[in-house]
């Protein structure tokens, strides 16, 4: 695999580009607002006070740092390299998106609004929204697509009990892409008192960059984690990759080691070649999507196609733009898994190790397991356990022909 | 001279207000679309925007979304969208027509093969909501050099400095959108909208048109008091999908351009 200098990772340029992905592809009403948020980025991003605050948060409420834990019997399961969870699910609200919505809750009540809108697939990026919320006394809306609120009823229940008001999308295909539009729209609407707190590393800059910079603490801590435990880096990561923020959380402070391979998978739905997946990465072309430009999920006349997985939370035609950067300069392998496989890893996650996945994270545990085989004993491989299943129990319950 | 320019410097010497109708092509149909646009010519309109359906249209309020969602459950692409065009130069040839959309689309035909089909069905102009004028660059290069404009938004948000960048850019004609919002929302701020104005006005010689909004002949009349001309758009969609039942019948499609005659007479009188 030719590799491209370690310094072309430091993207993305001033106006949001990494190599020919990215930017900022907004209507001009919102082009203020992006301009605004990446002015005061640039200044608090640069302010030590400001990450000592996110950090104090970060521990004294998520609970971080997340463990790196040994899977033993995984492991053994597997007959290959050892396998390292990093346990994003143990964050207060049970996935990474809270390291997230820390980070741009502190940005909104410094920018003085007293609104806050998000979008959500799964719900996760919703309750961790509607929970930095809670806790700052903002006023929270989060939209989310009608498909989804049927799939992801707990979380629903739970953006409620934090006093978010749930707005359900109808329009589209009544998923994640539809309640990012939706979310646009307001913002548009209300772009005075408003924040939007996108959950991925997707939108137009500076959103993929502040994201990802919140989100690095996964790999900031897995690197130090490693040094701690093993001496040494990991040979492998593996991560889900939605739009990619928990991927790219793990993957960015380790860019510049060559020695760590990267594997970012994608929701192999019915099975690529079934063209019923969420995988742009693997099945799609560069086009532009919710504010930048990035690898879709297209037919041939740039409509954006339906996408299918079995995770809420994957099912998203795009994917942020650093993603398809780190694809087209072959540093990151960006791989799938099947709704089947992510099924069987679940389960298989949750008998061997007594941790229930969400089922994004599925995806992960499934690809690490195929490569966990293939690789020696020796080596160190790091799933990112980007959150805990207890929001899918319904969904793989009824797969399963269960009523609860 | 390109339309445009011939229609807009003849407004301006008459005296003549624009009046520029919004339509989703291919909303009910290909055919009626075509049909619409004739009845528009007829009813008053000096210049048509024809909307390329998009599945994302992240801009547009609901009466749009559902047009476009009307136009793409019959398969309408942007290469029918031309055709729309190609069908309607069959029989007019002095009306200009901008092809309004979102980038995605562009994207995926290639702005070379897009330039290239623009010219051929005589395209006038075009406008792309999410293509900020710092991204535009390679496709606004290609279509100035095919004589088609680009036309940019600028909004209540836009910052003085930045409608100078846009300006620049700018050619056929500057778009200003009355209200914070999506398409069809209503327009609430009358007074910031007449200082937005003057202060454009102090930055260019383009025609400045409103848009977003207008919805009747009050607002029409009241927005075209303060501008060049105005775009209407969600309400004459919103009519047009009451046509999505009925057979093809002139009647019909007449019915839905009343209201860019009664939008004509009530501006004819301004000057
Ligand atoms: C647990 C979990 N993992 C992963 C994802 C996918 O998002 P991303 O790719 O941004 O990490 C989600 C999204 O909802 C999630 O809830």
């Amino acid at each position: 695999m030719s590799r491209v200098k370690a310094s072309s990772f430091d993207g993305p340029d001033e106006s949001g580009h990494f190599g020919p992905y990215g930017g900022a592809f907004v209507g001009e009403t919102l082009i203020a607002a992006v301009e605004e948020l990446d002015a005061v980025y640039s200044k608090l991003g640069k302010d030590p006070e400001f990450w000592a605050k996110f950090d104090r948060d970060l521990k004294s409420y998520v609970g971080r740092p997340s463990p790196l834990y040994l899977a033993k019997r995984l492991t053994a399961h597997c007959g290959g390299a050892k396998i390292y969870l990093k346990r994003e699910d143990l964050n207060h609200t049970g996935a990474h998106k809270v390291n997230n919505t820390i980070g741009q809750a502190l940005l909104a009540k410094h920018m003085g609004k007293s609104r806050i809108i998000a979008e959500t697939g799964a719900g996760q990026h919703g309750v961790a929204s509607a929970t930095v919320a809670a806790r700052l006394g903002m006023e929270c809306h989060v939209y989310m697509g009608a498909e989804d609120i049927v799939r992801q009823a707990p979380n629903v229940y739970r953006m409620k009990l934090l006093g978010a008001n749930v707005i359900s999308v109808d329009s589209g295909s009544r998923t994640l892409k539809d309640a990012l539009n939706e979310a646009l729209r307001d913002w548009a609407s209300n772009v005075d008192n408003t924040y939007y707190i996108i959950g991925t590393v997707a939108g137009p800059h500076p959103y993929p960059k502040m994201v990802r910079d919140f989100q690095s603490v996964i790999g900031r801590e897995a690197r130090a984690q490693a040094l701690d435990e093993f001496n040494r880096l990991p040979d492998a990561l593996v991560a889900c990759v939605g739009g990619g923020s928990n991927a790219i959380g793990l993957f960015y402070p380790f860019l510049e080691d060559d020695e760590v391979e990267m594997y970012g998978v994608e929701a192999g739905g019915k099975g690529i070649e079934s063209g019923r997946h969420a995988a742009p990465l693997n099945d799609g072309v560069p086009g532009v999507l919710h504010g930048n430009r990035t690898y879709l999920m297209v037919d041939d006349n740039g409509q954006i196609k339906e996408t299918h997985s079995v995770s809420a939370g994957l099912d998203y035609p795009g994917v942020g733009p650093e993603h398809s950067w780190l694809k087209d300069v072959k540093r990151v392998n960006y791989v799938s898994a099947t709704d089947d496989e992510a099924m069987e890893a679940f389960h298989l996650l949750t008998r061997l190790e007594g941790i229930i996945p969400a089922l994004e994270s599925s995806h992960a545990v499934a690809y690490a397991m195929r490569l966990a085989e293939k690789m020696g004993a020796s080596k160190k491989l790091v799933i990112n356990l980007s959150g805990r299943g207890d929001k899918d129990i319904e969904t793989v319950a009824k797969i399963e022909g269960i009523t609860l | 001279m390109s339309r445009l320019k011939k229609i807009t410097e003849s407004a301006e010497r008459l005296g003549r207000k624009l009046l520029i109708p919004y339509l989703v092509a291919g909303d009910p149909d290909n055919s009626r679309t075509v049909a619409l646009m004739h009845s528009l010519v007829k009813s008053g309109a000096d210049i048509i925007e024809l909307g390329i359906p998009f599945s994302d249209p992240s801009s547009d309020g609901p009466v749009i979304q559902r047009a476009v969602e009307r136009s793409l459950a019959r398969g309408t692409s942007l290469k029918d969208t031309f055709e729309i065009v190609s069908e309607f130069r069959q029989l007019d040839t002095s009306t200009p027509v901008v092809l309004m959309g979102y980038l995605n689309p562009l994207e995926i035909m290639g702005y070379d093969v897009f330039v290239e089909r623009a010219l051929l069905a005589d395209v006038d102009g075009v406008l792309i909501v999410d293509m900020p004028p710092r991204e535009s660059g390679e496709l606004r290069d290609k279509l100035q050099k095919a004589e088609i404009d680009t036309i940019f938004l600028v909004a209540p948000t836009t910052k003085k400095s930045r409608a100078k960048d846009i300006i620049q850019r700018t050619s056929g004609y500057l778009y200003y959108v009355s209200l914070k919002g999506v398409t069809g929302a209503a327009i609430t701020e009358q007074e910031s909208v007449s200082e937005k104005l003057e202060e454009l006005r102090a930055l260019t010689k383009l025609p400045i048109v409103i848009g977003f909004g207008i919805k009747d002949e009050e607002s029409a009349r009241s927005m075209a008091k303060l501008a060049d001309g105005v775009v209407v758009g969600s309400a004459l969609v919103e009519r047009i999908g009451s046509l999505n039942a009925e057979g093809f019948n002139q009647n019909n499609i007449d019915g839905c351009t009343d209201i860019i005659k009664a939008m004509r007479e009530a501006i004819n009188d301004l000057d």
